[in-house]
């Protein structure tokens, strides 16, 4: 049972060097190459969208109708005749904004609502997932909620939340946070249902599993039960449904923006910036190269992030 | 078990009429109304006789009521009578789309083809793909497989479908010419030249959506095997002198399947959903593009009828999953 | 690929032979085998009578027929009759109280039958059913009665002197349906008539062999049709669905499809397009406006739904050196040239066609950003806590900018707005889904006509060629309010009595000229007054295959009117 046994603080073999749990991990963590490659990136785009405007403070809605269609300075490389310009160093759409700083702003709102719509999600679906798989007597009522929830037209509900929340949310935050506030809530509230079921059944199933006896029949109380050993081994499914959530939320943006239920025209996202280019994908393939480009790496690297996590936080391979 | 289907079963019955009922009053209160497709050289007096000839000037609870009186009494009827020549249903009104003013379930029967051609097809491909990769990912955790696995599904799960859709078409139709971007939902398979024709209409679609389903149910057949692969169950089965194939095949595969089953039944009604997006990319026209276009006509017969009927789906397929848990691992009990 | 280059030769070659063959297209009925034509938005019936959407009306246009059409000139001609009926051939009653149509001999319909003036009355009669929920009733407004004195003649009979008689069955909007087909499926039965809505019987070019709601019509020729040798074409695969970029690239970059409807792409993608070489566009003009209304009432967010966009005026809206300096602020050509290209020209006229009732009155393509801010600082707009934004009566001059989504009027808000701040007037923009915005729930507070905002832009346009009904969107009672349910087509409240009496003396007015004269005063009076600032005149834009002969692209009627007359050019495919 060595679930249990790491559960219990181990003797300490090396006095001279402090182990603590948590440098154990980071530890694990710095070996595994993916992860620091992803948290490497993912810390780059970050910065890059946060403090990018502060280097290039070009606004991203002005508009320079005279320098529109500017081609990125690399292609010049191959095409001495094309339109490129050094104040452009990304070229500029077919109004003349600015694309660097687009992708720069539009990565600010993509990540934050990528980020925060997945971690509401992964909050909701993991509370409602172990809830109703270790408490039989919440499981019937928590999983008809979430079929009800299924079976709910997105579209629907969201011009319905638009509706009841949009003018509050904007007397009382503004224009630009009250409607972050209604689309991170929505993508939220309607992308937790997959991670429950998931999380349930995996629960269920763990439930029955020696070690959870063996740990109830000394008397543990539920709480410490599901915080300690129920959790830690239901977090690799955690881990994926958080890594394609994130990828869902900042696609599911860009598929709002096109319905007109999401921010406003002159908000630029990563989402809305791709699919505003796909029309002139032959003739431009930078403008859905960048966007395209941030949202994979940006999804590719908090998958890494996941895996290193995952693999950091399991005792078994740690410390192998 | 059997006892445990049983109660499902007849307690999903008012679970489902409460959806209905939730359905209903969502869509009642979204903005909306059937008549803003029209153009607006119709004036207001006209389009609200228009709406009063389609019902509209009833309470909703009269529609409701209309509506699951006609769903669950009248088309029945008419389905037995369509089989067996009687005549039950006698002329009652069916459901009538908004829109089009036709039977809403001769109009989904007519989408449901082109619907499992295209979506059901790219969802036993993508599940056909993504289980192997998942079970060799993590049996060989790291190596340029895996690697090479986790980079494409990722990359493919995180572009959405309406570039990638719009990429392979300017790449295979625009520039080779090899395949026709558009589906012909009349095309009829009787041949091997049809048939070769079908498959190369269905190719591009089918290719695509399949990308996102392998990305997700190989994440998470991975990471589910992963964490078994460790177990000391695996120990024990190797140590006892089993071959390799068993361990993997019988005892890791069968204890990880659990989030694998709950993913692949939670995407089965989504099948029927259709692919909006996709469908729309190369004009498919199956169910998602029916509920789409009924969405924005706010063409509440057709959106309920197609949102209730997924419900049942969702309702049933979460209720197989429950009970696979249960063969999958015995020791989950529901009694 | 093989295919691609002959093709590419074969375009080469089309200019040419359209010259030397220009008889060639003359022949056998069904000659030429299949003609694809794709409509992003897909057709969900063919009883233009039970759904007014554009789409609906053009496919049904190849299988129903009305008694006149619009030619692409915007002139009416005779179509299922032998003349258009005029006060001097003696078809309209000098009193202008009834119209008589004389119809041609030996059309039938496409089941054999012969067509008759019994038929034109049941269309009537079904169209003015109270209880059917007739999408084109308005063809009917005024009409008394419809009598049937012999088996070719149909006197319309109206209740007050009609001097633009020419509503009732001219037009796609207006077709005739065979009266023993429908004659079970009068009012509240309409809509229960899925196989006749389906399949209308027609005395057209096409007959449909099946029709898929939302999907695909699919057509025959119609072996009964009037003319011989006609149409060139055995069958027509009408698609539905998708969106227009797809739609323009299957017709001039895979060349899968002869013909696409109204492609609104912006110009640099069609230009793209056109690379492809397979098929060109076409465009033409209706009265189609993109217009931004200006709000005549106040739209304040404190207001109670009862008062809000119900009380007048607007805070500053209203005075003419605001809504002037913000017209003169915008760069019309440049909006035209990023949005429409050849689909598009710069108007200062709220009814820019036809060309009789095109006001000359106002200049509006030179952006000044120098006057307009001189004319607002002389009005006493001035920005004095030195934010950029000016202020009115101590409030700034912020204003909520709504539009429907849609990708050209995304591009034209951002424009718009950044013309505006340099005259120190703040837009916060607001794209809402079509669905809703042009949707009329008067639960939703997005809908156009609640107008919950201080500008918004769309675009409207009339039927025909007779602008006064049109016109009469520019009365005070037409103004939506909570009272009629925010029914009404005074988007923007504008109310003038000289305005209203003025359009009184458009209706009882029968001169052809005279009518253009008010019509042109009314116009101007609507936008010198501020009721809206027009943008661009908008036109059709559709592509068609080279290889695809006689498309004339028609915007007073519908688009496929002579389908007909098509024909494939050069080599077949």
């Amino acid at each position: 049972m060595t679930d249990i046994s790491t559960q219990v603080q181990p003797p300490v073999e090396t006095p001279e060097k402090v182990r603590n749990q948590w440098w154990d991990v980071w530890e694990q963590f710095r070996s595994h190459k993916g992860a620091m490659a992803g948290l490497i990136f993912l810390i780059f785009i970050t910065l890059f969208c946060m403090l990018g405007p502060v280097v290039w403070d070009v606004d991203p809605g002005k508009l320079d109708i005279r320098n529109k269609d500017v081609r990125p300075i690399y292609t010049a490389i191959w095409d001495g005749d094309a339109k490129t310009s050094w104040a452009r160093p990304m070229g500029t759409d077919h109004l003349g904004r600015d694309i660097m700083s687009n992708i720069m702003q539009g990565g600010r709102i993509s990540l934050a609502v990528g980020w925060t719509a997945m971690i509401l999600a992964i909050l909701i679906g993991t509370l409602v997932g172990v809830l109703s798989g270790y408490f039989r007597r919440l499981d019937w009522a928590l999983m008809r909620f979430t079929d009800l929830v299924l079976s709910l037209p997105l579209l629907p509900l969201l011009l319905v939340m638009m509706l009841l929340f949009r003018d509050p949310l904007r007397a009382a935050f503004g224009p630009e946070n009250g409607i972050f506030i209604l689309i991170v809530f929505g993508i939220g509230i309607t992308s937790w249902m997959q991670t429950a079921r998931i999380v349930r059944g995996d629960v269920m199933a763990l439930k029955e599993r020696e070690f959870v006896l063996a740990a109830r029949s000394i008397g543990t109380p539920p709480r410490r039960m599901i915080t300690r050993h129920v959790l830690p081994n239901v977090l690799s499914p955690i881990m994926v449904s958080a890594t394609l959530g994130l990828a869902t939320a900042i696609i599911t943006e860009s598929a709002l923006s096109f319905l007109g239920l999401g921010f406003p025209s002159d908000f630029p996202t990563w989402g809305k910036i791709l699919f505003d280019s796909v029309d002139r994908m032959t003739a431009f393939p930078e403008r859905v190269l960048w966007p395209g480009l941030a949202i994979s790496l940006t999804v590719l690297a908090v998958n890494y992030i996941g895996d290193g996590l995952r693999d950091a936080l399991d005792p078994r391979i740690r410390g192998l | 078990m059997l006892n445990y289907t049983i109660r499902r079963l007849v307690l999903s019955i008012p679970t489902l009429l409460f959806i209905a009922l939730v359905i209903f009053l969502l869509l009642e209160l979204a903005p909306g109304d059937p008549m803003g497709s029209m153009p607006l050289t119709i004036p207001d007096d006209v389009k609200q006789r228009m709406r009063e000839a389609l019902g509209l000037g009833e309470p909703w609870y009269t529609r409701f009521y209309l509506w699951l009186y006609q769903f669950f009494i009248v088309e029945p009827q008419y389905w037995i009578d369509g089989a067996f020549g009687t005549n039950f249903a006698n002329d009652a009104q069916r459901i009538i789309s908004f829109q089009s003013r036709s039977p809403v379930f001769d109009t989904i029967a007519e989408r449901l083809p082109q619907t499992l051609w295209v979506v059901g097809m790219s969802y036993v491909v993508g599940v056909a793909i993504a289980l192997p990769i998942g079970i060799i990912s993590a049996y060989k955790q790291y190596s340029v497989f895996d690697q090479a696995g986790t980079f494409v599904s990722m990359i493919g799960f995180s572009v959405p479908p309406f570039f990638s859709g719009v990429l392979v078409i300017v790449i295979f139709s625009v520039q080779l010419g090899w395949l026709p971007s558009i589906y012909d939902t009349t095309h009829e398979v009787v041949d091997w030249q049809t048939f070769k024709y079908q498959l190369q209409q269905m190719i591009m679609p089918v290719m695509v959506l399949a990308l996102q389903t392998t990305a997700q149910v190989s994440r998470y057949m991975r990471a589910s095997m992963l964490d078994n692969l460790g177990q000391d169950y695996v120990r024990t089965a190797r140590a006892k002198g089993m071959t390799e194939s068993v361990v993997v095949m019988r005892h890791v595969l069968r204890n990880s399947m659990i989030p694998v089953v709950t993913v692949i039944a939670l995407g089965i009604p989504s099948i029927f959903g259709g692919a909006i997006i996709t469908e729309q990319v190369f004009k498919v026209n199956g169910l998602g593009q029916l509920l789409i276009i009924a969405l924005q006509g706010n063409d509440i017969p057709m959106v309920m009828t197609i949102t209730f009927l997924l419900a049942v789906l969702i309702v049933m397929m979460n209720l197989i999953a429950d009970i696979l848990y249960g063969v999958l691992d015995p020791r989950i009990r529901y009694d | 690929m093989k295919l691609k280059t002959a093709l590419m030769g074969a375009v080469a070659t089309v200019a040419v032979a359209q010259m030397a063959y220009a008889d060639a297209h003359e022949g056998e009925r069904g000659r030429d085998g299949e003609v694809k034509i794709i409509y992003w938005q897909a057709p969900s019936i063919l009883n233009p009578f039970l759904s007014g959407g554009t789409k609906d009306v053009e496919s049904a246009s190849l299988i129903i027929e009305p008694l006149a059409r619009y030619d692409p000139q915007g002139a009416l001609i005779p179509w299922l009759v032998d003349e258009v009926p005029t006060v001097s051939n003696g078809g309209v009653s000098e009193d202008l109280m009834s119209i008589t149509w004389k119809i041609t001999e030996g059309i039938m319909w496409s089941d054999g039958t012969p067509f008759t003036s019994a038929d034109v009355k049941f269309t009537y009669e079904y169209c003015t059913d109270p209880e059917s929920g007739c999408a084109q009733v308005t063809k009917f407004e005024g009409v008394s009665s419809v009598d049937t004195p012999d088996d070719l003649t149909v006197v319309v009979t109206f209740d007050s002197p009609t001097p633009f008689p020419y509503g009732p069955f001219v037009g796609g909007e207006s077709p005739i349906i065979q009266a023993a087909q429908f004659a079970n499926c009068m009012g509240a039965k309409a809509p229960e008539c899925t196989d006749e809505n389906f399949g209308p019987i027609g005395t057209g070019p096409f007959v449909v062999t099946e029709f898929r709601t939302n999907d695909v019509i699919q057509l025959v020729a119609n072996e009964n049709y009037r003319e011989a040798g006609k149409p060139a074409f055995a069958s027509v695969t009408f698609k539905g669905g998708g969106d227009a970029t797809a739609a323009g690239r299957a017709v001039m970059e895979t060349g899968e499809f002869d013909y696409a409807w109204n492609l609104q792409l912006a110009p640099d993608v069609i230009a793209s397009m056109q690379e492809g070489g397979l098929g060109s566009p076409v465009a033409g003009f209706g009265p189609l406006v993109e217009r931004i209304m200006l709000n005549n009432t106040n739209p304040d967010q404190s207001l109670s739904a009862e008062e809000r966009s119900v009380i007048r005026p607007h805070p500053f809206l209203s005075d003419p050196a605001v809504y002037n300096a913000m017209s003169l602020a915008i760069d019309r050509p440049l909006l035209v040239e990023v949005g429409y290209g050849q689909a598009g020209k710069v108007t200062c006229n709220w009814v820019p066609a036809p060309a009789a009732v095109n006001s000359d009155t106002f200049t509006c393509d030179v952006q000044d950003i120098a006057a307009a801010n001189a004319m607002l600082d002389e009005a006493g707009y001035l920005d004095t806590d030195g934010d950029g934004v000016r202020e009115a009566n101590g409030a700034p001059m912020a204003i909520l900018y709504q539009t429907s989504t849609n990708a050209v009027r995304q591009d034209f808000q951002a424009l718009i707005k950044e013309w505006w701040s340099e005259i120190g007037i703040d837009a916060e923009l607001r794209n809402i889904d079509a669905s809703v915005f042009f949707g009329g729930d008067p639960g939703s507070p997005d809908t156009f006509q609640k107008f919950y905002a201080d500008v918004e832009m769309y675009a409207n346009t009339f039927n025909g060629t007779d602008p006064q009904s049109y016109l009469a969107n520019g009365l005070c009672d037409k103004a939506p309010a909570p009272d009629t349910q925010w029914q009404g087509e005074n988007i923007s409240r504008f109310c003038s009595e000289e305005y209203d009496a003025l359009h009184a003396q458009l209706t009882a007015t029968a001169d052809a000229d005279e009518r253009a004269s008010i019509a042109r005063q009314l116009n101007d009076l609507i936008v010198s007054e501020g009721g809206m600032i027009p943008l661009v005149h908008r036109g059709r834009l559709s592509a068609h295959a080279n290889s695809l002969g006689g498309v004339d692209l028609n915007v007073w009627d519908s688009e496929l009117w002579n389908a007909a007359d098509w024909y494939r050019t050069g080599d077949n495919r």
